[in-house]
């Protein structure tokens, strides 16, 4: 077996330019055969995801919206250090440090805590950079599993805390099943 | 000429155009469907269940649209344009026989707007008259685009006219009949035309395919390579107007197979059905097969659409001239010996 006759996927077809019989120069017969594998088509399964009612199954490592977490006790995690917004490739995250007041305490959980937190999703790559600069654990990218949903004003994509904080329920419920384990 | 048969006769012709109407519009939403589910897709399924009122969305969407008229040396043939496509699209539902006849408050109602004796030659008729919608819209537009999709039409659409016309003349050879209800008649019973008939039928459908400008033949709008060919400066409901009235056309020269070349609105067992269930029961079913009958044809037209690629401009004028005009010539002869076999016979002694 000479090296061009080989194929190594098996499915190599040598190309003829023979002349076409008078039955295939008709071309009905070839038309017949398109009809037929058009619809076989017609009739086989989609497999679209329609997507506001489906949702496909993300993976573990998908990067969607950034949630800022609250620990065990529903106390928010982030002290406002700004590693995040330094680690930062599209600028697109902004901050502004407070002191935790002595009646704060079941709110943050350390001395220092994030009052405002912005990130404009419109500038954002999602590369997960901040999620690996953070050493409080306070921002993760993979948890939410949401997209960052459109909308028609600039001002609407720039994310407060309201939109980034994970919920208050959710967190407890995080906690609840921590401890059952 | 009483008033009650003007009053049939108007009901008839509001309800054709009406079934017409509705029937071009679903077809949208049916090509839209069909090329979707050919190609893996669900297609459109937001306005109403499976997308149903999506026609009446689009509808909305053109009728609310800015009405554009390009900077053309005449407004009124740019108007003029779509207003005789879609007229003479509409106009051709005029000779078809819907059904045999209804019994209805103690008279025979014709199914049909019109039973003149030229019915095929009116079609054909008002078919090429249906081109000028095309060239003058094209011309109208002051655009190359649109100009060059004028010129493609209208070639195309007289040169296949050639070959459809005779490729009539031998199923003519053996109806001896232009009159679409008489053709129809001599269809009962599964003695479909298409079985004596069938070189003919594929010439016609062919042929069809080109006088719609619909895939492979539609050079006259190709978006790949003229935008949007003769439509392309429209907007609005003139736009919309070129749309409908391509999918009417479609309807129309649908129904036209199914009445030439199989049987209308026969059905095997019609008699039987005639007499025993009495005439409006077999001729409401008669209708409904013959819509089952059109909506297989207007499902074949965009079957075929989704399938084959557009044919190059050279390639569809060789088709047109040199294969099916021979072919149908040479149907002719074939046709009149099969007839005058029994002289020939004579003639030569046998």
């Amino acid at each position: 077996m000479s090296i061009e006759t080989i194929s190594l996927s098996g499915r190599k077809k040598v190309v003829s330019n023979k002349e076409m019989t008078f039955l295939e120069r008709l071309y009905l017969v070839a038309i017949f055969k398109g009809l037929v594998i058009t619809i076989k088509h017609f009739f086989r399964r989609k497999k679209t995801i329609h997507y506001p009612e489906q949702v496909r199954v993300r993976s573990d490592v998908y990067r969607g919206q950034h949630q800022l977490k609250r620990d065990e006790q529903g106390r928010e995690n982030c002290t406002a250090c700004g590693l995040c917004a330094l680690s930062c490739p599209a600028e697109a995250i902004t901050m502004k440090a407070e002191e935790r007041k002595a009646n704060e305490k079941h709110l943050y959980r350390e001395e220092k805590y994030a009052s405002i937190y912005e990130i404009n999703m419109l500038r954002c790559i999602f590369c997960g950079l901040c999620e690996e600069a953070c050493p409080k654990d306070a921002i993760y990218l993979t948890t939410s599993k949401v997209l960052v949903p459109s909308s028609y004003e600039r001002e609407d994509f720039i994310f407060g805390k309201d939109k980034l904080v994970m919920p208050l329920d959710v967190a407890m419920k995080n906690a609840q099943l921590k401890n059952a384990n | 000429m009483d008033s009650t048969f003007i009053i049939e006769k108007s009901v008839v012709i509001l309800v054709v155009f009406a079934v017409t109407m509705i029937m071009a519009m679903y077809s949208t939403w049916a090509e839209r469907k069909v090329a979707a589910y050919l190609q893996d897709r669900v297609g459109p399924n937001r306005a109403g269940w499976g997308g149903l009122l999506q026609p009446l969305a689009d509808g909305m969407k053109l009728f609310s649209k800015e009405e554009f008229i390009p900077n053309t040396p005449n407004k009124f043939l740019f108007v003029v344009g779509p207003a005789i496509a879609m007229s003479t699209a509409l106009m051709t539902s005029a000779v078809i026989p819907w059904g045999d006849k209804l019994h209805l408050f103690g008279r025979d109602i014709l199914l049909q707007a019109t039973d003149i004796n030229i019915g095929l030659l009116y079609f054909f008729g008002v078919v090429s008259v249906g081109v000028y919608g095309i060239m003058i819209g094209g011309w109208a537009s002051n655009s190359k685009f649109s100009l060059m999709g004028a010129v493609r039409a209208a070639s195309q659409m007289v040169s296949y006219e050639i070959a459809m016309g005779l490729s009539m003349i031998a199923l003519l050879m053996m109806t001896g009949s232009l009159s679409l209800r008489e053709i129809s008649m001599q269809q009962a019973e599964m003695n479909w035309n298409v079985f004596y008939q069938p070189l003919s039928f594929l010439i016609f459908l062919i042929c069809a395919f080109a006088e719609t400008n619909r895939t492979p033949f539609d050079l006259a709008e190709c978006e790949t390579e003229l935008v949007g060919g003769y439509h392309t400066e429209y907007s609005s409901m003139k736009m919309g107007f070129y749309l409908f009235a391509e999918y009417a056309n479609m309807f129309i020269s649908a129904t036209i197979i199914s009445v030439l070349f199989f049987g209308g609105y026969n059905y095997p067992g019609m008699q039987w059905m005639v007499e025993n269930a009495g005439v409006n029961p077999a001729n409401v079913l008669g209708m409904v097969v013959l819509f089952a009958k059109i909506c297989f044809f207007i499902f074949f037209y965009m079957w075929v659409r989704w399938t084959i690629p557009r044919f190059r401009y050279d390639q569809l004028m060789h088709l047109g001239w040199k294969i099916l005009i021979p072919l149908s010539i040479i149907n002719i002869m074939i046709t009149g010996v099969v007839m005058l076999r029994g002289e020939i016979a004579a003639y030569l002694g046998f």
